[in-house]
């Protein structure tokens, strides 16, 4: 390990994390409060210590695969410290283990909250923490990447630990262009909806944030109700459609703007996702009708909200879903762990892992019928590498594993099996929401510190897709003479 | 620019290294997912698996907006057809390798048939370049300039040499003015001399000037004045084989020592003049019984890149003069050149180096005034070629008068034919040619040489 290189780069990451914090300090200026000096104090913290490790020259500059990953997974623990300064400063969030919570919540772009009451916050605290939904939607390290002038070949693998999904690649040849793409496409992307939402009818900071929100579909919402106090069908629609656009695959968008638009319907982890998405919202309105709203067309509101908001993982809620039949209920738990596409700003495992995992599921059965058969799994008509194959099967099995583990922890605190269980799916899968304590109208607050530890790791884990944060914990990888 | 790289092998890679440290976007194709992903992994370009003569994956990589597209795969005749399917796809400028001999006679009609812009033949570069060394005493390497005007050549100051303890501006009164000496390396130290420079034993020089007068310098300066005559080769493999023309062609004798009999008669055939000898060339006794200490040059070119090394050292204990050997990986480049073997030549970076030259004359044309670049130990010092234009702020101000960054020479200034070696009196006027020597930077403009508030 390159101890020289990784801090040196953690020094960039923080340099860029001070500018990130101008605008919410100029949306504080702007409304005239008293946190302007928190973002202050917070930004001239964050360039001394990125101006110390800066003054670390690495004796070697190549960047290998391990060091790659430990700046990904080191720089988004320190972040999240850092971006924590803020709230801590301000008073907003008086607790040291709160306040870092919500900014893991807020850079892994989960949206769970610790706080019971929002509306009175700051609104430039309010703006910082929809904000880092958004740049932790993209990536910071994706940001730093975009942002740097000098971007050197071996920085593709902190490009790999970062993005999700099983095999993340180029759209075009330079690193740095890449990256560049990506984030525009998704400013684009951001503004158009916030330009909607005004349409619609929706204050201007009240779209802005909501909109930044939506976009690293985190889901950090700015009414204690969510999306569901400002009664707005219009708006709601925007949104809906929005947190699925953020949930697709941004590669897509990149052939369609060359003009490749077919690219969109036959892209196999599309349709899957435009599938669940259409079957599960066609099941909970069926299940709602009658039960909870009279009318379908109220049923077919709610359900195409909350799951587009969790699928997506957004987390963004229009009703309290807790209060819905099992089945629909059983339908958005299940939503949490598939989550949208590979390429995009949402969590969870991923449909493309999905699909991949239900053809190994029907080459293992073929092979009973065909014991000697070769079978190679394609999708979009190209055959998939048995490497990147066994990769998912062991981030399945990862996933799964330190999901158990988290559950088993939290369950130390003594609630309620369901709202367990939740709490660590949805914050494994970066969702938000969970069901009982930490449902759409519930938060985190009430759980323990150790337990809210444990979620912070979770959000990270679930966020950098497991591997490099297991890295950290790994003896053999901060041994000098690794053997 | 926008390259398409077809074959990720030993020149391909290479290429792609070069390339994408300059600025291009390089786009890799290869069948093997193996040689792809260490391309991803150290370089930054884009890879893409499959086979390049496909419409599809030519299509995928972005054929249609390609400035260039190089075709180094194993085989020629794919390479043919992938830089005819990429012009037809769209690809402005196509280069393809093409190696076989028996092409080699007909590549001015594939050209002209197949649209290819440039045909390289690494086996044949190679030779020339061995060529070239053979014909200047002393020098370790020749590099032309300015389209064969000017000569950039690397000596190497031994003991018991003239030059050994003299100063430069003794130099240009006692040996030769029509040179000059342009940079300087010592203990792995680039320097770009002064007047009162002194010039100690071990060091590496490189000396600019007309070939001739570069010629005359290099033979002054030697120990050994002889012109080479007798060269041993070991290997007759097709560097041997175009070497020996070239050798034949320049009135030098050859003697190829080959293991393989029935290669030694297609030699035979082949080349009339030359001596051909079937024997085990790593063998010391065949070496001695060939009389290798009465040879001027030996130049080791098998297969096997340890056998080429210790064969040239043995011939360089035996005091022969010249002795040359190839290797085609590079990995141990530094640690070679101390061993005390003359040159050391590698078809890939040859190869590399001329497709290189053609890419920045291309964007040359594009508008980047780079003409050709020559890099001096790794990336430390570069000798540049620059045309001065309308745009050059500087022109007919006299040399004294201009403040130049430092570490920057400027070396020659070539005006149509003449050769000017230049002195503080001279200018730069508009259509000059003119190469600099530079150390630690990278220029993409003439006019940045000039130091802040320097230009008048």
């Amino acid at each position: 390990m390159n101890i020289r290189l990784i801090l040196s780069s953690l020094g960039s990451v923080l340099c860029t994390e001070a500018v990130l914090m101008i605008p919410a300090m100029l949306v504080s200026v702007i409304y005239g409060q008293d946190d302007v000096y928190a973002f202050i104090i917070s930004i001239l913290i964050l360039i001394a210590v990125s101006f110390l490790l800066r003054i670390l020259k690495p004796d070697q500059s190549q960047m290998y695969a391990r060091d790659g990953f430990a700046v990904v997974s080191l720089s988004w623990f320190f972040v999240s410290v850092f971006g924590a300064l803020p709230y801590l400063i301000s008073g907003a969030i008086p607790s040291p283990i709160d306040a870092f919570f919500e900014t893991v919540s807020g850079f892994t772009t989960t949206g769970a909250t610790i706080l019971k009451e929002v509306e009175s916050l700051p609104k430039g605290i309010l703006f910082w923490r929809s904000f880092t939904n958004w740049v932790g939607g993209m990536g910071v390290l994706a940001l730093v990447l975009a942002v740097l002038p000098s971007v050197k070949a071996s920085t593709v693998h902190i490009l790999v630990a970062e993005s999700p999904g099983p095999n993340p690649g180029k759209l075009v040849p330079k690193i740095g262009q890449t990256v560049k793409i990506l984030y525009i496409i998704y400013l684009a992307m951001t503004l158009i909806q916030v330009i909607l939402l005004l349409i619609s009818g929706m204050p201007l900071y009240d779209s802005i944030v909501n909109a930044l929100s939506t976009a690293g579909t985190g889901g950090f919402a700015v009414k204690n109700t969510s999306i569901g106090a400002y009664n707005n069908v219009f708006a709601e629609v925007i949104i809906t459609v929005f947190m699925f656009l953020f949930g697709t695959n941004f590669t897509l968008y990149f052939q369609m703007i060359r003009g490749n638009v077919k690219s969109f319907f036959r892209n196999a982890e599309f349709r899957f996702y435009l599938g669940i998405v259409v079957i599960s919202i066609a099941l909970i309105t069926i299940d709602l009708t009658g039960k909870v709203f009279g009318s379908v067309w109220e049923s077919l509101r709610h359900s195409s909200f909350q799951v587009s908001s969790i699928i997506t993982t957004t987390g963004f809620s229009t009703t309290d879903f807790d209060l819905w039949p099992s089945f629909s209920k059983s339908i958005l738990v299940l939503l949490m762990f598939i989550g949208a596409s590979a390429g995009s700003t949402a969590g969870g495992i991923k449909c493309i892992r999905i699909v991949l995992l239900m053809k190994l599921m029907r080459r293992e059965v073929h092979k009973i019928i065909h014991p000697r058969s070769v079978y190679t799994v394609k999708i979009d008509g190209k055959s998939v590498d048995e490497d990147v194959l066994s990769g998912i099967t062991v981030f399945f099995y990862a996933f799964i594993t330190i999901f158990a583990a988290a559950v088993l922890i939290v369950s130390l605190d003594g609630k309620d099996m369901v709202s367990n269980f939740t709490a660590v799916a949805t914050t494994i899968g970066n969702v938000g929401p969970g069901l009982g304590i930490v449902g759409p109208m519930g938060n985190f607050s009430s759980y323990s510190v150790l337990s809210k530890a444990v979620f912070s790791f979770c959000m990270i884990a679930g966020r950098l897709e497991i591997f490099p944060v297991l890295l950290l914990f790994t003896p053999m990888f901060w041994k000098k003479v690794n053997i | 620019m926008k390259i398409i790289i077809i074959g990720d092998g030993k020149v391909g890679y290479t290429l792609a290294e070069n390339l994408s440290q300059e600025d291009n976007d390089v786009t890799i194709i290869d069948k093997d997912p193996e040689p792809l992903r260490k391309a991803i992994e150290y370089l930054d370009v884009m890879c893409i698996r499959g086979n390049g003569v496909s419409t599809k994956i030519l299509m995928e990589a972005g054929v249609k907006d390609a400035d260039l597209l190089i075709a180094a795969t194993t085989s020629d005749e794919m390479n043919m057809v992938c830089c005819l399917t990429a012009k037809k796809l769209g690809a402005q400028h196509t280069i393809a390798r093409i190696r076989d001999p028996e092409y080699a006679s007909e590549l001015s009609a594939l050209k002209r048939d197949l649209g290819l812009d440039m045909v390289i033949n690494p086996e044949h570069a190679c030779a020339n370049e061995i060529g070239r060394v053979l014909s200047y005493p002393t020098a370790v390497s020749v590099e032309p300039f300015a389209k064969g005007k000017v000569e950039l050549a690397e000596l190497k100051v031994v003991n018991g040499m003239p030059l050994v303890g003299m100063k430069l501006k003794d130099v240009s009164a006692r040996i030769s003015s029509s040179i000059l000496i342009g940079a300087v390396i010592r203990d792995d130290e680039v320097f770009i001399p002064k007047g009162d420079f002194q010039i100690k034993e071990n060091d590496m020089i490189y000396v600019i000037g007309r070939p001739s007068s570069v010629y005359n310098f290099c033979s002054r300066v030697g120990l050994y004045r002889e012109k080479v005559k007798n060269v041993m080769i070991i290997g007759g493999g097709r560097i041997a084989y175009y070497l020996a023309q070239y050798l034949e062609e320049a009135g030098m004798k050859a003697k190829i020592i080959e293991i393989d009999k029935n290669r030694c008669y297609e030699l035979s055939e082949l080349l009339p003049n030359t001596l051909i000898i079937n024997g085990d060339g790593s063998e010391e006794s065949v070496l001695n019984s060939e009389n290798l200490r009465g040879m001027d040059a030996f130049v080791a070119v098998t297969g096997r890149d340890e056998e080429n090394l210790l064969t040239a050292l043995y011939a360089k204990q035996c005091g022969v003069h010249k002795v040359i050997a190839k290797i085609n990986r590079v990995n141990y480049a530094s640690m070679i050149k101390d061993m005390g073997i003359d040159s050391v030549v590698s078809p890939k970076q040859i190869t590399a180096n001329g497709i290189i030259r053609y890419v920045r004359g291309l964007k040359n044309a594009m508008g980047n005034p780079v003409e050709t670049l020559y890099k001096i130990i790794g990336d430390k010092a570069e000798a540049i070629e620059f045309v001065a234009n309308q745009s050059t702020k500087f022109v007919n101000v006299p040399l004294h008068d201009l403040k130049l960054r430092d570490g920057i020479l400027v070396a020659t200034i070539v005006r149509k034919s003449e050769i000017i070696i230049p002195h503080g009196k001279d200018v730069i006027k508009p259509g000059d040619s003119v190469i600099l020597i530079v150390k630690d930077k990278h220029f993409s403009d003439f006019n940045d040489i000039i130091a802040p508030g320097g230009a008048s």
